[in-house]
């Protein structure tokens, strides 16, 4: 599935800065690849960078140092003459980040709405087949303060659906979430991994970083650590979960008694 | 920090004006209702309140005026004193202000609480120019809410202006007040009068919208740069204030 020789993002030596100060490194010399389709957790506990990372992985805050290249462009950021490429990456923040002015279906519209420059009617054939998707239609005309969080994150993933992007990324998308919600996000996740029918049915290139592994077993992913400002690739779901270091035992909730005491 | 603060300022203002001009047929579905939403909201929803102002202005403007101008039987003058007084420079500046009370205070705590949300990100998250989708409405709206409302509270307070003579029993009719008055106005006051309320709307917006948006904030913050904000827009309307007088006098 996936093809190492084209890979669609690429850091070479990239360091990211925090994103409210960027003179702040979280993280140091990250080499990475991904190829198109393949799905990479990145396991990083709270408070190391994964928000820095990921908003500089897809573009939205400029590497302070190194090489980031998408689809082979190199660039620092999609300012307005990269809008074609901005587009092709769909981003999820951990709060959502709604409009908190807009209902669920009007946050839904927005992109739509914004770059095919259609009246909200126009797009209400596409925002109704999304809501339907992942089952938002309930509470299409609410606003999100009125929302439990786990509907709101769920706006916010069908948001960045909208305009069917090749690649996702997800900031902690199972943070917070309801038991049942952790299903249904894993179930989706993987099913647009390889291709949703709905969405066109082409494989999404995803990323997603998360504090807990746990819900995220799957044959077909790939696993990362953010550790003292490194970025670590641990390979699949077995090599990473045979790993000895204790801060994925940590992220998988290892039993206290198979992680070594401290000494 | 002043410095940096103007230089802030100049800078988002040029990137807003230039933003409005390049981007003003970009997405007009979205962009053109939020404009006239904003109109309202800035003039429309105002108008009432501006009236009443207006009628308080004018009574309170010509009872001073024919108090003093009686003890030195210069009644004629009370037209003149209106122009000068209500036209040039209590109307605008009171308009301003209170535009900057009721609409600048909601356009900081609304901007920073978005800000602070990381609705921002998320705007360009989704390939939407922030200032486009949130500056440039609230700053158009603000600036022809300041330019129409000074005039509807200009005419609202000359009209009561003669209210109050006529309960005063001073002895000058209608036709002699509308007559002094229009004698006193020239093209001057009609020009500088609708460029000083634009550039007090536009900067209004300027100040209130830099100070929301153009710093990452965190939700305790916005409460600070709000009182900033305001404090700031007054003192950007009183600088241009005194530029216009300084034009008034060389024009």
């Amino acid at each position: 599935m996936s093809d190492n020789s084209n890979p669609v993002i690429e850091m070479r030596d990239v360091v990211i800065g925090a994103v409210n100060d960027p003179a702040f490194v979280m993280l140091e010399k990250v080499n990475w690849a991904v190829a198109p389709g393949e799905f990479w957790v990145i396991g990083a506990p709270p408070y190391s960078g994964k928000s820095d990372f990921l908003m500089t992985t897809a573009g939205l805050v400029p590497p302070v140092d190194g090489c980031y290249k998408f689809y082979g462009n190199e660039t620092r950021i999609f300012d307005e003459s990269r809008l074609a490429d901005r587009l092709r990456m769909g981003f999820i923040f951990e709060n959502a980040s709604l409009f908190h002015h807009l209902t669920v279906a009007e946050n839904i519209a927005l992109p739509l709405c914004y770059h095919k420059n259609l009246e909200p009617a126009e797009g209400a054939k596409l925002v109704a087949g999304l809501l339907e998707l992942t089952e938002l239609k309930p509470i299409a005309e609410v606003t999100p303060a009125n929302l439990p969080r786990s509907w709101i994150k769920r706006a916010g993933l069908a948001r960045a659906l909208m305009l069917q992007p090749d690649i996702l990324v997800a900031d902690n998308p199972l943070g917070g979430l309801e038991a049942r919600h952790v299903y249904w996000w894993a179930r989706f996740l993987d099913e647009l991994s390889r291709g949703h029918k709905a969405l066109g049915g082409k494989p999404m290139t995803i990323i997603a970083a998360t504090d807990d592994l746990r819900p995220w077993r799957g044959a077909n992913r790939r696993f990362a650590l953010l550790k003292d400002k490194s970025f670590i690739q641990l390979g699949s779901w077995d090599e990473m979960a045979s790993s000895s270091d204790p801060l994925v035992k940590e992220l998988l909730a290892t039993p206290a008694e198979t992680v070594d005491a401290p000494r | 920090m002043f410095l940096i603060t103007v230089q802030g300022l100049a800078a988002f203002a040029l990137i807003t004006l230039a933003v409005i001009l390049k981007k003003f047929n970009v997405a007009p579905h979205v962009i053109h209702p939020m404009i006239r939403r904003e109109i309202s909201r800035a003039g429309i929803q105002l108008l009432p309140m501006f009236l009443f102002v207006a009628f308080m202005l004018g009574f309170l403007v010509i009872g001073q005026t024919v108090s003093v101008a009686a003890r030195f039987g210069a009644i004629d003058y009370i037209g003149t004193v209106m122009v000068t007084v209500v036209m040039r420079e209590l109307g605008p500046l009171l308009a301003a202000v209170l535009i900057l009370a009721r609409v600048g205070t909601a356009n900081v705590i609304e901007l920073g609480t978005a800000r602070a949300l990381n609705e921002v990100e998320a705007l360009e998250s989704l390939g939407i120019d922030p200032v486009h989708y949130l500056i440039v409405p609230r700053v158009i709206g603000i600036t022809l809410g300041v330019f129409s409302l000074t005039i509807y509270l200009v005419l609202a307070a000359l009209v009561s202006g003669y209210l109050f003579v006529f309960l005063q029993n001073v002895p000058l009719n209608p036709g002699d007040y509308f007559k002094e008055l229009a004698d006193s106005m020239n093209w001057l006051d009609f020009a500088l009068l609708a460029l000083k309320s634009c550039a007090f709307g536009f900067f209004i917006g300027i100040v209130t919208c830099y100070h929301g948006l153009a710093q990452p904030l965190r939700l305790q913050e916005v409460s600070r740069v709000t009182v900033r904000a305001i404090a700031q827009g007054i003192i950007a309307c009183i600088f241009i204030d005194a530029i216009f007088i300084v034009l008034y006098l060389h024009l």
